[in-house]
């Protein structure tokens, strides 16, 4: 009680602001607990549905396997579940100081390998699911995971690039950092999935899930570029002096002295990068690719369905609110400085 | 140790140095000092190439440098530096900072590399300090932290660029004990400062810098009863005056 009358009716405008928001909760907040909650439907049965008044999550009870898993075969969801559990596991491993050790990437490979053969199969009595019929939530982690692994050194590369002392490396990486931010993503994806066929010699195919993976990266890189420049400018002269006085070599000048401490400052703008990443793999979409808005989206396409958009969307939301919170999280430990 | 033989350095078109001429012989200390803007702290980053000198030419222990990276990495190999403002590296430990140089650099084992370190922290009186960062010290524990990392390069000639113009008054003293005794044990240095007391007692020569060139250069006992410039004149004048 002291506390509220001290902070949020300290003064006349702050009072009035108060009022104001507890009335627009007090407006707000009922209808939709009613909705989401009290009248919501949980059978998943569209006519139940449409006859009530609250959310139908029956149609994400429904259809919560395609929107997680998207058009891998029905009986062999299991699969796709492992895998995402496994990705979703190393990068929770990760996150662990303690474990960054030159052996985190062995786990790294041997982890990523697990999830090859899962999805794929072929192999140990698997059956073969080719990579047009991956799709859902996996999808979108997969395309966020090698987006991140590499188009982070990438854009490290580009950052050192454009501050380096030859001018053809300067200039490679300027035109390729302002060539790359000049387009959207999507005409990027367009790109790779439309344009790049036509240049390939007869035979040749790079199959879509890789092309847009590529177009991802070169686009995640251009931006995580200039994220880390900043952090490089950052870093004062006398740093430089210091390295260069006790003749460290350039990389591990840069390795040892200058890159970690740029990416310290760069923590938050990286991470903003990387939830962005996160989310613009839903733009794959529009190329075909079943990512989870898009098996979201789908679900909606059926005639039964149809109209359910809401309940559709905030799940999700959800989904994708539940990662990036996570991230967010995460990257506050790295902010607090010595 | 050193040799400067009409040496001229340009940023843009202001010229920072004209034709200086120094030699600094094996074991000898040589204080620089000189109001600011007169070209000392330029002079004494040409010794390991932290500016490259335009005209002239520069030789450290009977290598010239020039652009030659190789020759550059072995004249600062052997030529340790200590900075104004410390320029320790903020995200390592004070043992990290030291053994850093050794370790990448010297290919000395990890372990002997520590060894050195802790020798020369327990040499700067701050043993108890190497698990700390540096932001944790005070900024003379900082100071001689650095001196200790030049150190631990085994250096054949330091270079201290306005060592203690970045302390409080009562942290000046124990930096300067740190190089006093340093002095005493014979290496070579060239100590650019405004520390007159220091020039008094270490220094075997005093260069006297103004506008980019040498004005004067003399032992102490001479610069400082009986300088021959009205220029030297007047700093001094401006330094002990108070």
């Amino acid at each position: 009680m002291k506390w509220a009358r001290a902070n949020l009716f300290g003064s006349w405008p702050e009072t009035l602001a108060m009022l104001g928001i507890l009335w627009l909760l007090w407006k707000t907040l009922p209808p939709f607990i009613d909705w989401a909650f009290l009248d919501a439907i949980w059978k998943p049965d569209s006519k139940t549905c449409r006859a009530g008044e609250g959310a139908c999550w029956g149609f994400i009870v429904e259809k919560y396997r395609f929107i997680l898993f998207g058009t891998y075969p029905y009986e062999l969801h299991w699969r796709p579940a492992l895998a995402t559990v496994i990705l979703i596991g190393l990068w929770v491993f990760s996150a662990f100081r303690a474990f960054w050790k030159p052996w985190l990437a062995l786990v790294w490979v041997l982890g990523l390998s697990v999830i090859g053969l899962l999805m794929w199969g072929g192999l140990f009595g698997l059956r073969y699911v080719e990579n047009e019929r991956w799709g859902g939530l996996i999808l979108t982690l997969l395309l966020t995971t090698f987006g991140i692994a590499l188009a982070f050194p990438l854009g490290i590369a580009l950052a050192l690039g454009r501050r380096s002392d030859m001018p053809v490396i300067r200039g490679l990486s300027v035109g390729y950092i302002e060539l790359i931010r000049g387009v959207p993503l999507i005409s990027l994806l367009f790109m790779a999935s439309v344009m790049l066929p036509l240049f390939l010699p007869a035979g040749v195919t790079i199959d879509k899930l890789l092309r847009a993976q590529i177009a991802i990266i070169l686009f995640a890189a251009a931006y995580l570029a200039e994220v880390i420049r900043g952090g490089l400018q950052a870093i004062p002269k006398g740093q430089y002096d210091a390295a260069h006085a006790l003749a460290l070599p350039f990389w591990r000048r840069t390795g040892l002295i200058i890159l970690p401490q740029a990416l310290r400052i760069a923590v938050p703008a990286l991470v903003n990068n990387f939830i962005a990443l996160f989310k613009d793999t839903s733009l794959v979409l529009i190329i075909g690719l079943f990512d989870l808005l898009s098996t979201v989206k789908i679900s909606l396409n059926e005639p039964a369905w149809t109209g359910f958009g809401v309940e559709a969307y905030l799940f999700a939301s959800l989904v994708y609110f539940v990662f990036c919170a996570a991230l967010s999280k995460y990257s506050k430990s790295f902010e607090v400085r010595r | 140790m050193i040799e400067m033989v009409k040496v001229s350095k340009w940023f843009g078109m202001f010229q920072a140095l004209t034709d200086v001429d120094l030699a600094v012989a094996r074991g000898e200390k040589v204080v620089v000092c000189g109001p600011s803007g007169s070209g000392k702290s330029t002079l004494i980053r040409l010794v390991n190439r932290l500016e490259a000198h335009q005209a002239g030419r520069v030789i450290v222990d009977g290598i010239e440098l020039d652009d030659d990276v190789k020759k550059i990495d072995t004249v600062r190999r052997e030529v340790g530096m200590v900075f104004q403002s410390f320029n320790l590296f903020p995200h390592l430990t004070v043992l990290q900072n030291l053994t850093l140089a050794p370790i990448w650099v010297q290919k000395v084992p990890r372990k002997e590399a520590e060894e050195t370190a802790m020798h020369f922290l327990a040499r700067v009186r701050i043993p108890e300090q190497a698990a700390k960062y540096p932001s944790q010290l005070s900024g003379g524990q900082q100071q001689r932290v650095a001196i200790a990392r030049a150190l631990c390069m085994k250096p054949k000639l330091m270079l201290f660029d306005e060592p203690t113009s970045a302390l409080d008054p009562e942290m000046i003293k124990e930096v300067l004990d740190v190089m006093v005794e340093l002095a005493r044990e014979g290496m070579t240095m060239m100590v650019v400062t405004h520390e007159m007391g220091f020039a008094r007692t270490v220094a075997d020569r005093v260069v006297f810098m103004d506008g980019g060139r040498i004005v004067e250069a003399a032992p102490p006992a001479e610069f400082f009863s009986a300088p021959k410039t009205d220029r030297a004149k007047l700093f001094l004048s401006q330094v002990l005056g108070h």
